[in-house]
């Protein structure tokens, strides 16, 4: 029978984060699909941590996942209003016209 | 029984935050007295600090918390630092219609989380401070809402700061993994034998804290948004979190993993190099002076890493060193940015600079004296932060690094010079206000004669770093 082992959940966050950083990276459309891509990210983390957790047996990789969730909620406020503050002044928040500042 | 007297700083600072919050709700218009009460704040919260004095290392909360002499002085130079920068941007924060309630609550809190990581010595407390100081960093840097500049520089900070601490968080997830504990202390016991997931971890976390000092190849935030926010945020980018995120590569790369000094001292040559080479070179051909202290100050912490990197005592006290005569520096160069001003409109070009000797010859004084001590001339303090800097680096053979530093040196000289050359040698403009509050007066001129006569004695400065022991 198939076993999953702590490689698989390891090579799954692997997978999911990197899917993440190419996403912000790859990304010149629309910035929530960037606040989409660092979810993604932490995500990753979350379940990079919690498998750790489970195999270790031991608990403050878990304590440490409710953390980030909290933190990454958090996180997702403070981006979402940047972005409406930015979409009031510039009237777009495509990521190809966000170029005000340059030198 | 945990002794509670050891975290007073953090708890008064987060009462304080609590009462100042309330304050703003209950009482119309009092922007004006939170603003001064929290410069009040700062100084009881150091005057605590300095109170504590610890003559050996305590470790709070079951081990994931230490307070140290180190530490203590960090936070001491954090409250001082943000106690000035409060003090000297306090009339651009009026006339630029930022003094709003949030402002220095914002401030308070990003400092509490500076606080938090300085003492962190478990993976989750550090990532906790790391995030207090980052959000509040993030709603600053677009405080001003209205002006697209500021929201721009606020989203743009946002989402490379919020990509940094990803991947410092998937580092974390390594560490955790590969050592089975978040503790700094157990992480030290069991990464004895090094194992390449160790090693990938530690990379990604120095990845995100590079993005938290502007080293190079993560910088490329930091013009963009030290030129878009307001210029009395610019200040405390430059100087408040990089003091933080120094000392938390210290405590992180000397404490859990002081045996794997081969493998990552290679990492911070490269970020140390890099920085140098890249901030004297990029900040050529800026016009914008908030944009080429910008380039600057990345150069200045490729010179703090470099301190890092030699793996002695005397290099990171000199690290330390370096820090501070920088962070005075760079109070006074913002200092007299705020006094360029006329009708209540601040200008931060290059060119405003032209001819300024011949409308105001002690502040151009003061800005060359300033300038040459960025670029290192002796006998100013500059000369000695890099002087110290080096002495450690060629001790322990490393030439590579200090002949890069050193020419890196001469090519930054070049765009001090020349903004000198604008304000002695060129033509003459409107003068600027004069009517500067005490506070930005008094700063400048206690700064620019620290810088002056630092060469004097030294061990001033000196004495308070020769007791820090972290090997």
């Amino acid at each position: 029978m198939f076993e999953v082992s702590l490689g698989h959940y390891l090579t799954l966050g692997a997978i999911i984060f990197t899917i993440g950083v190419i996403g912000i990276f790859l990304n010149r459309k629309n910035v929530i699909v960037i606040l989409m891509s660092i979810e993604l990210i932490l995500l990753a983390v979350n379940i990079n941590l919690v498998s750790f957790s489970i195999f270790l047996q031991d608990l403050s990789g878990q304590i440490f996942t409710l953390f980030i969730l909290t933190v990454a909620a958090a996180e997702a406020a403070i981006g979402l209003a940047i972005i409406v503050v930015y979409y009031r002044n510039a009237g777009t928040i495509r990521v190809e016209e966000i170029e005000n500042l340059k030198g | 029984m945990i002794n509670l007297f050891f975290i007073s700083t953090e708890i008064f600072l987060s009462l304080s935050i609590l009462f100042l919050l309330l304050i703003g709700v209950f009482k119309k218009n009092s922007e004006s007295f939170i603003y001064n009460f929290s410069c009040i704040i700062l100084l009881v919260g150091l005057a605590i600090n300095i109170n504590l004095n610890p003559q050996f290392p305590i470790d709070l909360f079951n081990n994931s918390y230490k307070i140290d002499y180190f530490t203590t002085l960090i936070k001491s130079i954090i409250l001082i630092s943000a106690f000035l920068v409060m003090l000297c941007s306090l009339n651009y924060v009026k006339q630029n219609d930022i003094l709003k309630i949030e402002y220095p609550i914002l401030i308070l809190s990003s400092i509490l989380g500076m606080l938090i990581m300085v003492s962190s010595n478990d993976l989750i407390v550090f990532y906790v401070g790391l995030e207090l100081q980052s959000l509040a960093l993030y709603v600053l840097a677009a405080f001003k809402r209205d002006n697209i500049l500021s929201s721009e520089s606020g989203l743009k900070y946002f989402i490379l700061s919020a990509l940094s601490s990803g991947l410092l968080l998937y580092g974390c997830s390594l560490i955790y993994g590969f050592s089975s504990s978040t503790n700094f202390d157990l992480i030290y016991q069991n990464s004895e034998s090094i194992e390449y997931g160790i090693i990938f971890g530690i990379v990604f976390v120095l990845v995100g804290l590079a993005f938290k000092i502007t080293a190079v190849p993560f910088h490329m935030w930091a013009p963009d948004v030290y030129d878009g926010s307001p210029t009395s945020v610019t200040v405390i980018f430059a100087i408040l979190p990089k003091i933080a995120a120094l000392t938390v590569f210290i405590n992180f790369l000397y404490g859990p993993f002081l045996e794997m000094f081969d493998q990552w001292q290679a990492v911070i040559i490269f970020l140390s190099i890099g920085s140098m080479v890249l901030g004297a070179v990029a900040a050529i051909g800026q016009k914008k002076l908030k944009r080429l202290i910008a380039y600057s100050s990345i150069s200045h912490m490729g010179f703090a890493l470099a301190g890092l990197s030699v793996g002695t005592n005397e290099g990171i006290q000199n690290s330390i060193i370096y820090l501070i005569i920088y962070l005075i520096m760079n109070i006074a160069f913002f200092c007299c940015l705020f006094m360029l001003k006329r009708e209540n409109q601040y200008f931060d070009k290059v060119e405003d600079l032209s001819g300024l000797s011949k409308n105001h010859p002690l502040l151009s004084l003061s800005m060359m004296i300033i300038l040459f001590s960025l670029a290192g001339i002796p006998p100013l303090a500059g000369f000695f932060a890099k002087f110290y800097i080096f002495t450690a680096v060629i001790e322990q053979s490393m030439y590579f690094l200090a002949i890069v530093g050193l020419l890196s040196t001469v090519i930054a000289a070049f765009y001090y010079i020349r903004l000198i050359k604008v304000m002695y040698f060129d033509e003459q403009r409107e003068k600027y206000d004069l009517n500067h509050s005490i506070g930005l007066k008094m700063i400048l001129v206690v700064s620019s004669t620290i810088i002056l006569i630092y060469f004097i004695n030294p061990n001033i400065i000196n004495n308070f770093v020769s007791n820090i022991t972290i090997i």
